[in-house]
C-alpha cells in the first residue's frame, strides 16, 4: 500500500513508545548499571569498567551453558522445522475435521509454561510415568533424573511436543495459499511429487517458514520455565541453558555484576541474530 | 484415508502427556505412588475439591486472570493508534521503531527479572496485579502493535478517504468505521495477549509474592514444600489448560496469523 509521509503519525505512537521504554529502557539501564560495578550491598558501588565482561566470556561456565543452548537450538530446529512441514503437508486441504486438527494441534501452544515442564515431569516418572515406566518395561534403563542423554531426549521431547505445532500452523497456513493451478500446471508437466514441493510448495512456504525459524529460534533460546521444572538443569548442569544459568548466577548466587555482563552478552547474540531474520523477512515482504 | 495417518499419530502424540495429567489428577496420592495403572482405580475428585474450597489455590487462578485481562485491556488500547499509524504513514524512524519493538518481544525475561523487581517495588507496585500486567506489556504491546498492523494493512485506504469525504471526525472515524472494519484483527490480538500473558510465567512469579501471587507461583510453592502431592498439582494443572481451550475455539481461522505474529 501507497503510505502518505506524515510525521504527525508519531503522536499514535508516542503513547506505545512510552510504555513499552518504561518496561524496557529503565530496566535494560539497571543492568548496564550492574554490569559495570561492583557492590557489596548497602548500595555501596565501585566501578568495574568491562572486567566482568571479560571475566564472562572467558568462563568456562558461561561458554558451556552457551554450547548446550546451541546445540539444544539447533537440534530442535532440525527436528521441528521439517517435522512440522511434513505434517503439514500431509494434512488435507478442507474440511471440518481439519479446523478440529488444528484446534487440537493448537492446545499446547495455550498451557502455562510451568505447567508444560511439570507435565512432562509427571508423564517421564521412571516409576510411575506413562513414558518413563514404558521405556523401562521395554528394557532400556532410563531415568531423566540421573542420566544426562535421558535428561537431554526427555527435554527435546517436551520441546518438539510444545512447539512443532506452531510450525504446522505456519506451514499449512502457506500451503492452503497456493492456488490449484499452480498443482494443475504441474500435472499437465507430469511434474513429480518431489519437483512439486521443491518448485511449488516450498518457495510458496518461503515467507512463513522464515517467520517459523525466527519464533522457533527466538523462543528456544530463551527457554527458561519449561526445562527448569522438569529437571532442574540437571542432573549436575547437563541440561542448564543460558537462561537457567543467568536466574542461578543473578537470583541464586546474587552475583550481580557478572550476571548484568552475561544477561547484555545474551542480549546482544538474540538481537543480531533476530536482525539477520528480520531483514530477511522484510526483503521476503517486499517481493 | 492414508492422508490422515500422520496428523492422527501426531494428535495421539500430543494428547498423551494431557492424559496422563488427567488420569493423575483422579487418582489419590497412595494410589499415584504405588501402583501403575492407566485409569484411576479409587476414582476421586478430592483434589479439585481441594483446589475449589481452599483459597489459597482458586485465590491463585483469580490472580492470574485479573493481571491478565488487565494486560490484555491495556496492550490492545495502546497498540491501536500505533498500528494504525504504522500501517498508514511513513514518518521519521518508523522502520526502526518497529524492529525496535519487536526486540522487546525477542528479550529473554530471565534478562529482565531481576531489575523488573527493582523497578516494580521503586514505584511501590510490587505484589499488585498492575505491575504484574504492566511488565508482561514488555512483549505483548509489540505482539498486538505486529497482528494489528497486519490485519489494518489489509483494509483499503479508499475507506479512510471516503469517510473523510462524508465529513467524518477522525475519532469518530476510528471508533465507527475503522475498528469495525478490522474487528477480527482486535479479537486476534487480544486472543495472543491473553495467551502470552496467561502462559508467562518467570516475570508474574518474580513480581507476586502474596496479595497478588500467580497460579504459578501457587504450583511451585506446593511442589517444594508439601512434598508429593502430585495428584493435586495434576490438577492445577489441568485447570490451567482449560482457559486456553475455550477460547481458541473462537480463534480457530486466525491461529496460524495470531502465531506469525500477523505476518501471514
Amino acid at each position: 500500500m501507497n503510505k502518505t509521509i506524515k510525521q504527525g503519525a508519531w503522536l499514535f505512537v508516542i503513547p506505545v513508545v512510552v510504555l513499552v521504554a518504561f518496561n524496557a529502557l529503565i530496566p535494560l539501564m539497571t543492568v548496564v548499571n550492574y554490569s559495570m560495578q561492583e557492590t557489596f550491598g548497602d548500595n555501596v558501588f565501585f566501578w568495574e569498567g568491562l572486567r566482568w565482561f571479560e571475566q564472562v566470556l572467558n568462563s568456562e561456565r558461561f561458554h558451556d551453558s552457551f554450547v548446550r543452548q546451541i546445540t539444544f537450538t539447533a537440534i530442535i530446529l532440525l527436528i521441528e522445522v521439517p517435522l512440522g512441514i511434513a505434517i503439514a503437508l500431509c494434512m488435507p486441504r478442507k474440511g471440518f475435521w481439519v479446523s478440529v486438527c488444528l484446534v487440537l494441534m493448537a492446545l499446547p501452544l495455550l498451557i502455562p509454561w510451568n505447567v508444560v515442564g511439570a507435565m512432562w515431569n509427571i508423564f517421564a516418572l521412571p516409576d510411575i510415568g506413562l513414558l518413563g515406566y514404558t521405556i523401562n518395561a521395554i528394557g532400556i534403563e532410563y531415568n531423566f533424573t540421573r542420566q544426562p542423554f535421558a535428561a537431554w531426549f526427555t527435554t527435546i521431547l517436551m520441546d518438539v511436543w510444545h512447539w512443532t505445532s506452531l510450525v504446522v500452523l505456519l506451514a499449512y497456513a502457506g500451503l492452503s495459499a497456493i492456488p490449484d493451478a499452480y498443482y494443475q500446471a504441474a500435472k499437465i508437466d507430469g511434474a513429480s511429487r518431489w519437483a512439486v514441493f521443491i518448485w511449488i510448495q516450498l518457495p510458496k512456504m518461503k515467507r512463513v517458514l522464515t517467520i517459523a525459524i525466527l519464533l522457533r529460534f527466538m523462543d528456544s533460546f530463551m527457554i527458561y520455565t519449561e526445562p527448569f521444572v522438569l529437571t532442574g538443569g540437571g542432573p549436575g548442569n547437563t541440561t542448564t541453558f543460558l537462561s537457567i544459568d543467568l536466574v542461578k548466577l543473578a537470583l541464586g548466587q546474587f552475583d550481580l555484576g557478572p550476571a548484568a555482563a552475561m544477561s547484555l552478552i545474551y542480549f546482544f547474540i538474540v538481537l543480531l541474530i533476530c536482525w539477520v531474520f528480520y531483514t530477511l523477512m522484510m526483503k521476503n515482504e517486499q517481493q | 484415508m492414508s492422508r490422515w495417518l500422520v496428523p492422527t499419530l501426531y494428535i495421539v502424540f500430543l494428547l498423551l502427556p494431557i492424559y496422563w495429567l488427567l488420569n493423575m489428577s483422579f487418582k489419590t496420592t497412595n494410589e499415584i505412588l504405588g501402583t501403575f495403572a492407566l485409569i484411576p482405580l479409587e476414582f476421586t475428585l478430592d483434589n479439585y475439591i481441594k483446589i475449589f474450597t481452599d483459597p489459597a489455590w482458586y485465590r491463585g487462578y483469580i490472580n492470574s486472570i485479573l493481571y491478565v485481562v488487565i494486560n490484555t485491556v491495556i496492550s490492545v488500547s495502546f497498540a491501536l493508534p500505533a498500528a494504525y499509524a504504522f500501517s498508514r504513514y511513513r514518518f521519521l524512524g518508523d522502520k526502526h521503531l518497529f524492529f525496535w519493538l519487536l526486540t522487546n518481544r525477542m528479550a529473554p525475561p530471565a534478562v529482565f527479572a531481576l531489575p523488573f523487581f527493582q523497578l516494580y517495588a521503586a514505584i511501590d507496585l510490587f505484589d499488585t496485579h498492575i505491575a504484574v500486567a504492566l511488565a508482561h506489556c514488555l512483549f505483548n504491546i509489540p505482539l498486538a502493535v505486529w497482528i494489528l498492523e497486519g490485519f489494518m494493512s489489509g483494509v483499503p485506504k479508499q475507506l479512510d478517504e471516503m469517510a473523510y469525504i462524508d465529513g467524518y471526525s477522525f475519532p469518530r472515524f476510528f471508533v465507527k468505521i475503522f475498528m469495525p472494519a478490522v474487528a477480527s484483527g482486535i479479537g486476534v490480538a487480544a486472543f495472543f495477549c491473553f495467551m502470552y500473558s496467561w502462559v508467562e510465567m518467570l516475570l508474574s512469579k518474580t513480581l507476586t509474592s502474596v496479595a497478588a501471587k500467580s497460579i504459578a507461583a501457587t504450583m511451585t510453592r506446593t511442589a517444594s514444600t508439601a512434598g508429593y502431592e502430585l495428584g493435586l498439582l495434576a490438577a492445577a494443572g489441568a485447570l490451567t489448560i482449560i482457559p486456553g481451550a475455550i477460547v481458541i475455539y473462537f480463534v480457530r481461522n486466525y491461529i496460524a496469523r495470531g502465531f506469525s505474529l500477523g505476518r501471514v
